[in-house]
């Protein structure tokens, strides 16, 4: 592969698509499948035949608000239709170059308008599966200039200038981090992609792996180059087949066009990947028992240090980053990084992708510039809580995270202020709850969640949740007494403080964080033997019966 | 012509040691006569900072650290005695003690068991959790020796000496999480397993969880000491 040839490749592709005079991209990400999209695009290749209309149907990745799919997207005059069904195709493609179809329209300027898409770019827009259409859109760009022009030194670098940190939650800076894994000794290096995203409700790293795979890919070769290694890893969890299947025909795809292999972009750069499937194993997202997973090996994390970036898989340096990290690398390579760092506060840099799911109308996939505050993203693109409900919290950070309330929602989002709401960024699943919740039993099912996922090799995580968890059913059932919270509070300092890796040291933060906002809950199940929200079971049980437990 | 012995010097509980830069805090301490609690941890065996027993704090680092895995460090300062870790040490025991069914007074090693020792120096005098009482099974298939979860800490000492000095690698863990059990092979009983009967396994267990059926009732210690020997017979010479 050589400069001339991808810009060929590229000039091909823009003209063949030039050649049509409508393009009708259907959402086939797991979301709008599930809604049965892949027979409604069949339906559509069927149809667009019968009409001869000149019109390239395409499977295309998330497009984002999954809570109308199945979507499809109407190319040159931007129409999105939503819930589209097979009974639909006749009138949609009849549709083409005149009056759009009223009732499918979607109604989701606000969704779209605050968004700002770096990682997201090319979603929604090419075919996952075909690596000339990504080519065609700025694709291996950045690659074939890094390797080609520039030293290694000179890639960290500006990695390190556009302030890019992890997107997996932590936020350590990436530009640091490759850093550290250049500078470590070893003759064999390994760059590990985290594709193990277990946050309930958080779906961004399975979207862009299903959307556009070739992107992490590049990502990947370009932090290879940078940090020395000449082979990867892709670790996705089992429960994403889709996935794993573009994954798998990309990286072909990469292959054959010489960006994966021996002599990369003709220099003697060598890099190439596998795909690792976890097991279903929330705890192999934490970086050492990640590493031990891959190895083969019972999937539970060690002490650090040493940390990875000294000896990581087979006691070799290794440079493990998040899926949406490695999809923002080649953007900011090829906008250069004065770019990236334009965008977003002072600390946290860039934009952030979002799932939003829960009590929210537009539930979906979202990116916005970090610095953007909770309530323009759950009232403006998120469109409010439906059906005349109150908001009551959103729950960032997952399992490790905490809920926010109503009087913190103006705060701009960025790693430092949710860590001071008691939450954390995490992966970026938000969770939006209303009225109907009660906190209580929110802050029970992720501890449940934690108990369930927890590997069971230190005491505090593998006993402690399990007390902790039994003391929030107690909790639940109304059954408890200020000595269990008391002691549930005392259990939450010690597992966090004691616990070896980041699942155990973060388990008590749902607790924690409802405990500082919602307070007045717990008690009103303590005290009152009641649950204000009307969820937890005792609650519900004949106010005679009640007093009797009372 | 030998390497040069690169020896760093520090401060635990306010003691001044030297130490090999090789060596970990928990070593240390122990040669300074400093006791730190411990559990997963044996001399011998390699660490996997799982018990959380010997956490220690260091001087202008945020988290507490484990003893068993933490390097020394030039001028490092090592704090092993504290009110919060003592509380932590205590809560971790109770944890242990709730999480299963130990009932040192029916138990074939009373007052022969690390658990039960450690809880007596740590001054644990109750329990605060309430007892889970799971139901476990007792594994009484082998000729000589037999396993009862019920007492299991799961330390991981008879997986590690199994597989690192006797290379048998007859014990694992299976499961996650509480429902964690030690098993023989793939979960064979242990009488039909590919064990060697050597025995190290009962006698690196803290507990009752292995024991020798013909020492029950008896008051037989069982002798963990004997690996850092047998690494030394075998060390190349």
């Amino acid at each position: 592969m050589t400069n001339e040839k991808l810009q060929q490749i590229a000039e091909t592709n823009v003209a063949e698509r030039k050649e049509y005079d409508y393009e009708l991209n259907v959402c086939m990400a797991l979301g709008c499948i599930s809604q049965h999209s892949d027979r409604l695009k069949a339906a559509l290749i069927e149809e667009v035949a019968r009409s001869g209309k000149r019109c390239h149907v395409r499977q295309t990745g998330c497009i984002g608000p999954c809570a109308v799919g199945p979507l499809v997207a109407v190319s040159p005059t931007g129409t999105l239709y939503g819930n589209v069904q097979e009974t639909d195709v006749e009138a949609v493609v009849a549709s083409l170059g005149g009056e759009p179809v009223k009732r499918l329209e979607t109604h989701l300027q606000h969704y779209f308008e605050g968004q700002q898409a770096i990682v997201l770019e090319n979603s929604g827009q090419i075919d996952p599966e075909k690596i000339d259409e990504f080519i065609g859109r700025n694709g291996y760009q950045a690659l074939m200039q890094t390797i080609t022009q520039m030293a290694s030194q000179h890639v960290i670098e500006q990695i390190s200038k556009s302030g890019l940190r992890g997107r997996g939650g932590g936020g350590y800076p990436t530009g640091l981090k490759w850093g550290t894994v250049a500078k470590a000794v070893g003759t064999q290096k390994f760059v590990i992609c985290n594709g193990d995203e277990g946050d309930p409700g958080a779906f961004m790293d399975r979207s862009v792996l299903e959307s556009n795979p070739q992107r992490v890919i590049e990502g990947m070769a370009i932090a290879a180059y940078a940090v020395g290694a000449d082979k990867g890893f892709i670790y996705v969890r089992a429960e994403y087949p889709l996935a794993i299947s573009r994954l798998t025909v990309a990286l072909r795809e990469a292959r054959r066009g010489g960006f994966l292999g021996n002599n990369i972009c003709g220099t003697k750069f060598a890099f190439d990947m596998e795909i690792r499937i976890g097991a279903g194993a929330f705890v192999c997202g934490e970086e050492t028992a990640l590493i031990a997973s891959i190895e083969g090996l019972r999937g539970q994390p060690r002490p650090r240090p040493p940390y990875p970036a000294f000896a990581g898989l087979w006691g070799a340096p290794t440079l493990i980053n998040n899926v949406e990290t490695f999809a923002n690398v080649a953007p900011i390579l090829r906008k250069g990084p004065e770019y990236f760092a334009g965008i977003g506060t002072a600390k946290s840099k860039g934009t952030k992708v979002f799932a939003l799911t829960g009590k929210i109308a537009n539930t979906g996939l979202i990116e916005v510039p970090m610095g953007m505050t909770l309530r323009q993203i759950i009232f403006e693109i998120g469109g409010g809580i439906p059906a005349g409900h109150k908001f009551k919290a959103v729950q960032t950070g997952g399992p490790s995270g905490g809920c926010i309330p109503e009087q913190h929602l103006d705060l701009p989002v960025s790693y430092e202020s949710l860590i001071g709401m008691g939450s954390m960024m995490g992966s970026g699943g938000m969770i939006v709850m209303d009225d109907t919740s009660c906190m209580v039993n929110v802050a029970r099912f992720f501890m449940e969640f934690c108990m369930t996922e927890s590997c069971g090799k230190c005491t505090p995580c593998r006993a402690g949740t399990a007390q902790m968890f039994n003391l929030l059913t107690k909790i639940c059932d109304c059954e408890a007494s200020h000595a269990d919270l008391d002691l549930l509070i005392d259990l939450c300092d010690v597992v966090k403080n004691t616990s070896l890796c980041g699942l155990g040291m973060t388990a008590p933060n749902p607790v924690l964080s409802t405990l500082r906002y919602f307070k007045n809950e717990y008690l009103e199940h303590i005290e009152n033997r009641h649950c204000p929200a009307g969820v937890c079971a005792s609650s519900r049980k004949p106010a005679i019966q009640r007093m009797v437990t009372a | 012509m030998n390497a040069p012995i690169d020896v760093k010097t520090l401060i635990i509980d306010g003691v001044d040691v030297s130490a090999r830069a090789d060596q970990t805090v928990l070593d240390v301490a122990r040669e300074n006569n400093i006791f730190i609690p411990t559990l997963c941890h044996l001399d011998g065996l390699s660490d996997v900072g799982a018990c959380r027993l010997c956490l220690v704090a260091v001087k202008n680092s945020p988290k507490l650290s484990p003893a068993c895995v933490l390097r020394v460090e030039e001028g490092m300062e090592v704090v092993t005695k504290s009110e919060r870790l003592l509380h932590y040490r205590q809560t971790i025991l109770q944890l242990l003690f709730a999480e299963r069914n130990h009932v040192c007074s029916v138990c074939v090693v009373n007052n022969l068991c690390e658990l039960q020792s450690m809880a007596q120096s740590q001054g644990v005098t109750h329990v605060r959790f309430p007892y889970r009482n799971p139901k476990l099974q007792v594994d009484a298939s082998h000729e000589r020796f037999a396993a009862d979860q019920n007492r299991c800490i799961l330390c991981t000492r008879c997986v590690r000496v199994c597989d690192e000095i006797e290379a048998a690698h007859v014990w694992d863990v299976m499961g996650r999480g509480i429902d964690s059990r030690v098993i023989t092979d793939l979960m064979q009983p242990w009488g039909d397993s590919s064990c060697t009967s050597c025995g190290k396994c009962v006698n690196v267990c803290p507990t009752g969880a292995l024991f020798d059926k013909s020492k029950v009732g008896s008051s037989r210690p069982k002798n963990p000491d004997f690996v850092p020997y047998l690494n030394m017979m075998r060390e190349v010479r």
